[in-house]
């Protein structure tokens, strides 16, 4: 039997019964639709997360007080001396640069405007570190850092909130927690980061940092060491190397380290199993639907072959063979999920475009990817739904026998 | 057995498993209809004539007995080489019509020829069927759009259109009045007369089985065959 006519024929069936079709198709629309919107949700976050982990380069390594895995009793914190000995080029031959960084919460005040931003005390060489651009005006100088300079390097975010303009800015004056400050250089956008936005800070001296704006109980403290390997293949090599100079330095027994060293992979590694995990609990829960929709499929088909009886008794007196009734029925559920598929694939993609738009509304503006492998994906997997769900009623219908079938009223 | 004979039909029995009792429907039935011949069957409701006309038409198969079909010895044959004897040398008519509602009065007609696999010219083999049958200019309207002897009529040119060796009517006129009635059973006469189709009818009507040539009486599952 002709495959176009069938298609044709089971299209004229499922116009013969418009809103029992459609009740059917919208089951399988829904599923497919929030399938498709869920993993498109999962992607986008996933995107955005190792997007965001991405921008701070492939060969950091950073150091942190503390162990997160085992129970240190008394860590040692970490400081200035910690970071001149990774600087050190013989005892750590992999570490190309070292930022020791203290940050905190400041408020920041110019022209009346108020805000509260991230105040990082830090060296020239975190700027390197953190590929850093600048708009206008340069980065903190050694010198700076040695003269415990009232100098500043602002973030866009905090120009536009308290000046309104991104030009011109560098020479204003502004007051962290009410101490003058002068903007020496202006940084460029880089987007939302990992602990919230990189363009609403502000960079200062480390040495003024610290004897003026952010206290630390012990000597040179320091919150975290930014730590730049010569290259992505020796960031093994330069984390070995540091975990060596701090057990030596703060005389740590082996297997109890007081400090914790993570590479920016460690980090990918981290975010891509979560979102990955998110997608796949987001998608099967989505695929719920899809199974139920199928389940629609299945019932509608076995009421379809109930009725038609006498017609697949007609159909074979006329010389149909089982087969021909088995694929007449399997195209109508196929067509029926088909069709679902493909409402749903264009439902999907409204969905994620909304959530897009309301990320974007509420200051999180992340973008639903809409992959060609979700979309192969929810259209085979419908298809395969309606198959699936269609096998049971269309043998049953292809094996009814044409005599009893004839007879059925 | 004459080698003209287009059914040979020999010893056929069909017993069917009511619960625990079996039902003996044909208890050796021995019947040959040759070419071109006009038969009907009757006999009391339950005297088998269904049972016997589902077995010579190839939708059911004989319990025991040897049963010919235009020289096919049927049942030997699985379900798929069944379907398509039935396809290709039987052309039925039943009772009730049973046209597909949805589908017009050509793509009724068309049907037979698409379970018989590649056809080129199906379209105007369709229409020629139901030219023959005077409904040439009713080729698009679906069955609700026709009236009783019409919807037969289409029913008749789906029997006819694959060129079948025998056609099957099984009370062709039981559903339509008697004017409407004895203008089918003029054309069903026509086309043995035309064509020589083979014709067999089942009926509870003696002016129709009156027509026939022959008519074979079953009782009980057996012939009392008269001339």
């Amino acid at each position: 039997m002709n495959f176009g006519q069938s298609i044709i024929e089971a299209l004229e069936t499922m116009n013969g019964n418009k809103l029992r079709s459609g009740l059917t198709i919208l089951g399988i629309v829904i599923g497919v639709g929030a399938v498709i919107a869920m993993l498109a949700v999962g992607q986008g976050a996933q995107d955005t997360i190792t997007g965001a982990i991405s921008g701070i380069g492939t060969n950091l390594v950073f150091v942190t007080s503390g162990n997160d895995i085992l129970n240190v009793r008394n860590p040692k914190p970490l400081t200035l001396g910690d970071a001149q000995a990774i600087a050190d080029p013989y005892s750590a031959p992999d570490v190309l640069a070292v930022a020791p960084i203290i940050q905190g919460r400041n408020d920041v005040t110019a022209g009346g405007q108020t805000m509260s931003v991230s105040v990082t005390g830090t060296t020239p060489e975190y700027f390197i570190l953190q590929n850093y651009a600048l708009i206008e005006g340069e980065f903190l100088t050694q010198d700076n850092l040695q003269g415990n300079a009232s100098a500043a390097v602002i973030g866009p975010g905090v120009a536009d909130k308290l000046f309104g303009r991104r030009n011109g800015v560098v020479g204003e004056t502004i007051r962290i927690s009410g101490q003058p400050f002068r903007i020496v250089g202006l940084l460029e956008s880089k987007g939302g980061g990992t602990f919230g936005s990189q363009d609403n800070q502000v960079i200062i001296p480390f040495t003024t940092a610290q004897t003026r704006l952010i206290h630390r109980s012990v000597l040179n403290e320091v919150d975290q060491l930014y730590v730049q390997a010569a290259n992505a293949k020796a960031v093994p090599a330069a984390t070995d190397e540091i975990k060596q100079i701090l057990r030596q330095r703060h005389r740590t027994p082996v297997g109890v380290d007081d400090f914790t060293v993570f590479s920016q992979a460690d980090f990918l590694s981290i975010a891509t199993t979560v979102t990955g995990v998110f997608t796949i609990f987001l998608g099967g829960i989505a695929g719920i639907s899809l199974l139920v929709g199928g389940i629609g499929i299945m019932n509608i088909m076995l009421v379809s072959v109930t009725e038609r009886t006498r017609e697949i008794g007609l159909r074979k007196a006329l010389g149909a063979r089982k087969r021909d009734i088995l694929v007449q029925f399997l195209i109508e559920s196929s067509m029926l999920s088909l069709i679902g598929g493909i409402i749903g694939i264009l439902l999907g993609w409204f969905l994620g475009f909304i959530v897009g738009r309301i990320a974007a509304a509420t200051g999180n503006p992340f973008n639903p990817a809409i992959s060609v492998d979700a979309i192969l994906l929810a259209t085979l997997f419908s298809a395969a739904v309606g198959l699936f769900f269609g096998i049971y009623p269309a043998n049953r219908a292809a094996s009814l026998e044409p005599v009893e079938a004839l007879r059925y009223e | 057995m004459t080698s003209d004979c287009v059914i040979c039909a020999e010893d056929l029995m069909k017993v069917y498993q009511m619960g625990q009792v079996e039902v003996n429907a044909l208890a050796g039935v021995s019947i040959n209809i040759e070419r071109g011949e006009v038969v009907a069957i009757m006999g009391p409701s339950g005297s088998g004539k269904s049972t016997l006309m589902n077995i010579l038409g190839c939708l059911d198969l004989p319990s025991s007995g040897k049963y010919i079909l235009d020289g096919e010895a049927v049942e030997t044959l699985n379900d798929d080489q069944l379907a398509n004897i039935r396809n290709r040398k039987v052309g039925f008519i039943f009772q009730s019509f049973n046209l597909l509602s949805r589908t017009t009065a050509l793509g009724n007609v068309e049907l037979p020829l698409r379970y018989a696999g590649k056809i080129s010219n199906r379209k105007e083999r369709a229409r020629a069927a139901l030219d023959s049958v005077g409904l040439g200019d009713r080729i698009s309207h679906r069955p609700t759009e026709l009236s009783g002897g019409q919807q037969q009529r289409v029913a008749i040119a789906r029997a006819l259109v694959n060129n079948p060796a025998i056609i099957m009517a099984d009370e062709p006129t039981g559903n339509l009045d008697s004017k409407v009635g004895k203008e089918i059973l003029e054309l069903l006469l026509g086309l043995n007369r035309d064509k020589g189709t083979t014709l067999i009818i089942v009926t509870h009507d003696p002016t129709i089985a009156a027509q026939t040539q022959r008519i074979i009486h079953l009782r009980d599952g057996l012939i009392e065959e008269k001339q």
